[in-house]
């Protein structure tokens, strides 16, 4: 399921835009600890299509989209 | 461009590698990819039946199994498939996904030509390390992965025979159309699935005992030329694989031959008046959009449907060039009022306009003419042209849009032009 959600995010010297947290639903902000590889992908389980960073959130690896100047990420059914 | 020397023989130099990609069911196929949960069911878009523009725009996999057509009316499908789910388009989220599949086509080559917003021919001559089937499948694999969308490819030594290719095999397919195989593969398909040969040429064809592409273009040109004139020396070239037309370059504006917009409206037209409130903001539409390319027209044409359904077209050639809104309409207005007499009410109507000159031409001045009337209708467009881009479409309107019936509410010229430009 899509859900969209509040990051925070820098660019950097080079112009590359990097996500460093993410708030969940708890309020609670997350970091993201590393970013392993960033891509155009699509994503048919959440349905959208963006540049996709692969991150390392509370030791489990995540996908990142920005799709246009929204962030989202596939949840599962019961999160809201 | 001179049609028939695009497939002139003697004129054709070296096989150059197209590609042309289509986007499978793109509207469709876009709309299942942002809803999951209708991936499994027979999907088709279609326009808003309330406003009576409720045909097929496009369709998925599913419901092609159910020989949905674009095109036809909503009814008309659902009676073929009753579960057929049909939703509203999206027009800024298809172009969205056009110009990221734009972006990848763009790592091959700068040779990119649009046709509509789902098809694209890229020219990859000396621009490819390995073979023409090799990036088109590279191509193929990389939308699906980064658009979550299927294409299928056609490649092929010229634009009509890599477009036939595109339409052979779908969906997520490449074909490959060469100089060994265009003879089995094209020369036994039916004569219309040639670019260029519709309906009606086709039924021309039959006549003469023509049914598929061979027979084409093994026939002689001549007796071509003498059932479908200029037309029948194109399809000859076009069927033995002559076509030389160059893919443009992705920054290239294509050489535009008319200027058109046209609508159907929420309820018909029954009277002059009705038609009129249409036709002023059609040819404010139509005018506007020829003065920002920078030309003035000589010709202006209608085209109209009834109720009933049965269409007509018109035009008429003016005494001189112009782009005056007024000149232009009230030309229009006139020659609808002489085509039609209302008997049956209209459905939708066109205008356009065609047979261009570049508006910095030298013009004569007419001593008969009241020229200080058109350099102040002149200024007055220029003016509304300036108001209107700051302020919106709908900022400044002729009076007679005043008494507004529920017609003529739209705006042709900023909706969305998404057509495909003539290959020519």
């Amino acid at each position: 399921m899509k859900k969209y959600i509040k990051v925070t995010a820098t660019f950097d010297c080079d112009g590359n835009l990097l996500p460093e947290y993410i708030y969940w639903d708890d309020n609670k902000r997350y970091p993201v600890d590393k970013i392993t590889d960033i891509r155009y992908a699509a994503s048919l389980k959440a349905g959208g299509a963006g540049i996709r960073y692969t991150c390392r959130i509370l030791g489990k690896e995540r996908f990142l989209f920005l799709e246009e100047n929204r962030w989202f990420v596939d949840t599962k059914a019961d999160a809201k | 461009m001179d049609i028939t020397s695009t497939v002139d023989k003697n004129k054709y130099k070296k096989d150059r590698v197209i590609l042309h990609s289509d986007c499978n069911g793109f509207y469709a196929s876009v709309e299942c990819l942002y809803n999951p949960q209708l991936r499994n069911k027979p999907v088709a878009v279609s326009g808003d039946a309330e406003n009576r523009h409720g045909i097929i725009l496009a369709k998925n996999e599913i419901a092609k199994k159910y020989n949905i057509k674009t095109g036809e009316a909503i009814w008309q499908a659902m009676q073929k498939c009753p579960e057929l789910v049909t939703v509203s388009p999206h027009f800024t989220l298809y172009k969205r996904f056009s110009a990221m599949a734009k972006r990848i086509y763009s790592e091959y080559t700068d040779r990119i030509e649009n046709f509509g917003l789902d098809e694209a021919w890229l020219d990859l001559t000396g621009n490819i390390k390995g073979s023409g089937f090799d990036t088109a499948v590279e191509i193929k694999e990389r939308i699906k992965r980064e658009l979550g969308i299927t294409v299928s490819i056609g490649v092929s030594f010229n634009k009509i025979f890599a477009k036939f290719g595109s339409d052979y095999k779908k969906p997520d397919a490449v074909t490959c159309i060469t100089r060994d195989n265009y003879r089995d593969i094209v020369w036994n398909s039916p004569a219309g699935d040639l670019l260029y040969v519709g309906k009606a040429t086709k039924k021309k064809l039959n006549r003469i005992g023509i049914y598929t592409i061979g027979d084409i273009a093994n026939t002689s040109p001549d007796i071509l030329r003498n059932h479908l004139g200029k037309w029948g020396d194109l399809i000859y070239g076009f069927a033995n694989g002559f076509d030389s037309s160059p893919v443009s370059h992705m920054n290239e504006k294509s050489d535009i031959k008319s200027i058109g917009n046209s609508t159907t409206t929420p309820r018909d037209m029954k009277t002059f008046d009705d038609v009129k409130s249409v036709m002023y903001v059609l040819c404010d539409s139509v005018c506007r959009r020829m003065r920002e390319q920078g030309f003035m027209a000589k010709t202006v044409g209608i085209s109209a449907r009834d109720r009933e359904l049965n269409c007509f077209t018109r035009q008429s050639t003016l005494e001189e060039h112009t782009n005056l809104t007024k000149v232009i309409t009230d030309n229009i207005f006139n020659l609808f009022k002489k085509s039609y007499n209302m008997q049956v009410p209209l459905r939708s109507v066109g205008v356009f306009v065609t047979d261009f000159a570049h508006d910095n031409i030298p013009h004569q001045i007419n001593l008969l003419q009241n020229e200080e009337r058109i350099i102040q209708n002149k200024n007055l467009d220029k003016t509304l042209d300036s108001l209107k881009k700051r302020f919106g479409n709908y900022i400044v309107r002729p009076a007679v849009l005043l008494k507004d019936n529920g017609l003529s509410a739209f705006n042709p010229k900023d909706e969305h032009t998404i057509h495909p430009m003539s290959y020519l």
